[in-house]
């Protein structure tokens, strides 16, 4: 039953996906694939799990790595893409 | 339990903050306010994370932490604006090697107890469904465990060569040897054997997790080295959609929506966009990843003679020049000539010519690359015109000038069927009355082929370092 309803999320937002990104101006790319980036960094998330639960020390220390190197991904990616997204807005912001 | 459910709660919330983050990503008006937006959601998720009920220990998720914002921030802001493309690749690479290792812990946080209260949601009630066995995790988690190491795996070792090429650390050209198709048919049969095994009998210490472990990251090597630097933007792209589909796979393994939701959000639209790019390029993705570009195939080699121009006669063509279009490539971003051309711009239309700035929607190393560049020199929007917009009219173009772009100008894309590029939609400057190549040397471009371009009529080289050529054409204008 959870299975199911698993595989229910996965796909519909795999259609949501498809749909969000369909009309999309070429400028946008680089951006739009670094806050893409960014977002995949959500697996800090499950990360905190495997760093913070009891029984396994081993498990604590690539939790450890593993919220780090989704850390990097996650401030990393949002920074980079707010940097060149800075850029477009104060020269719209100038025409204006 | 409220407090379970107070997380899932907020996990709804954010994937609505992604969902409208990443469509107002799609948009120049709203892009900024979108990649906030979806940052908040973000650091909603995390703290929904952090209150778990199976974490008990802080310690090394603190450590992490700080760890890793550190090395992300500081990376973020010292980066250059040209090396963007390398940044993400790397970026990638570590969210991709990050659900490679939550997929690795989770044979350990399962393994060892058969304690459901250790045991992460999913896989409790998997076991619990298949009358609570005591064996270690279920088939499923496991089938779920392994995609994420694997996809994980292919991500990270991808994204580091994809990052090797982009930044010219190893050779940029396409590493194709014979047997190249049997050696990574045999290492995917391998990798399905041994991930079959492991999930016959899941264990972290088993030996088969360490072959899937090793498998898929020497897959992830083997599937970029034949990739030339040119076709690098759709293999970061890909990669980009691997490690959400990776993450998505750690949240099946965990039992998290969130990590199922944004992860497949985040695979979805990577695919779509990787889709658009092979489009620009008029291939198919399974031609870009299969083919070994600029190798297999080479077209055939042009003779001719180049006619070299120096910056003073330049400046007397573009004086009288009433139409002017730059192309840039990635040569501009090399020399940091950006801002130059902008002000070379600037004085022109002042001189009273119509200034366009053509951009090829591969142009550079990353989709949109140039147009990020050429935003941070405060070129007006309204003068950057897309390839189908400015083909048509080109012929009006007094003087075309290319800046450190090859392969999205080379005409071989139209005339010659052997041409490995054949096919690809390019900027016809050759049409245009004049053109100014602006080039280092007369090596070929990142593909590796070459540019009839050069050899052209109407063709002047001004060869030496785009950003001085630039600069002493701008100071002739001074004079």
């Amino acid at each position: 039953m959870d299975i199911v309803f698993l595989t229910f999320i996965l796909i519909l937002s795999i259609f949501l996906g498809f749909e969000l990104i369909s009309k999309v101006p070429a400028t946008l790319h680089t951006p739009l694939m670094s806050g893409a980036n960014a977002i995949s960094g959500i697996t800090l998330a499950g990360a905190f799990i495997s760093a913070g639960i009891a029984n396994s020390q081993m498990a604590n220390i690539l939790g450890c790595i593993a919220v780090a190197l989704a850390t990097v991904n996650v401030v990393g990616g949002y920074m980079v893409t707010d940097r060149m997204l800075a850029m477009f807005k104060s020269k719209t912001g100038a025409k204006k | 339990m409220t407090i379970e459910l107070i997380a899932n709660l907020s996990y709804i919330v954010s994937a609505i903050f992604f969902i409208y983050g990443l469509k107002m990503l799609g948009s120049p008006a709203t892009a900024r306010k979108g990649n906030m937006l979806s940052s908040i959601g973000m650091l909603i998720a995390v703290v929904a994370g952090l209150t778990h009920q199976n974490i008990v220990s802080y310690e090394w998720i603190i450590i992490g932490l700080v760890i890793g914002a550190l090395v992300g921030g500081v990376a973020a802001r010292l980066v250059q604006m040209t090396s963007m493309p390398e940044m993400v690749a790397l970026f990638n690479g570590s969210g991709g090697a990050a659900s490679l290792l939550v997929g690795w812990a989770a044979l350990y946080g399962t393994g060892a107890s058969v304690d459901s209260g250790t045991m992460s949601g999913l896989a409790a009630q998997v076991s619990a469904i298949s009358g609570g066995a005591p064996q270690p995790i279920s088939a499923f988690t496991a089938v779920t465990v392994i995609l994420a190491i694997l996809i994980g795996g292919i991500t990270v070792t991808g994204s580091l060569i994809a990052y090797g090429k982009l930044s010219e650390k190893i050779g940029s050209g396409a590493v194709v040897f014979s047997g190249q198709r049997i050696v990574n048919s045999l290492l995917l049969l391998a990798l399905l054997g041994a991930s079959v095994m492991l999930v016959l009998e899941p264990a972290p210490d088993s030996v088969w997790f360490y072959a899937v472990l090793g498998l898929s990251l020497l897959l992830g090597i083997m599937a970029v080295i034949p990739i030339g630097g040119a076709d690098m933007p759709v293999v970061i792209s890909l990669l980009n959609s691997y490690s959400g589909i990776a993450a998505c796979a750690a949240g099946f393994a965990i039992g998290n929506n969130i990590l199922i939701v944004a992860g497949s959000l985040v695979g979805a639209s990577g695919i779509i966009l990787t889709n658009i790019m092979c489009k620009a390029m008029n291939r198919s993705l399974a031609n870009v990843l299969f083919s070994g570009f600029g190798v297999v195939k080479q077209g055939k080699a042009i003779e001719g003679e180049v006619k070299p121009i120096s910056v003073q006669d330049a400046y007397y063509i573009l004086e009288a020049a009433g139409n002017v279009c730059f192309v840039p490539g990635y040569g501009m971003a090399v020399a940091q000539a950006q801002h130059v051309v902008k002000e070379l711009g600037e004085i022109l239309e002042k001189n009273g010519a119509e200034v366009t700035y053509a951009i090829h929607p591969v142009a550079g190393r990353m989709p949109g690359h140039m147009n990020v560049l050429l935003a941070e020199a405060d070129v007006p929007y309204e003068q950057l015109v897309e390839m189908d917009e400015i083909n048509p009219r080109i012929e009006n173009v007094d003087v075309a000038i290319v800046i450190g772009a090859n392969d999205v100008v080379n005409p071989s894309a139209r005339t010659d069927p052997d041409s490995p590029i054949y096919g690809m939609p390019i900027i016809n400057v050759d049409k245009a009355r004049t053109v100014f190549v602006l080039k280092r040397s007369m090596a070929s471009g990142f593909s590796g082929v070459d540019n009839p371009l050069f050899f052209g009529e109407n063709t002047r080289m001004l060869f030496g370092d785009a950003k001085s050529s630039i600069g002493g054409i701008v100071s002739e204008f001074g004079n």
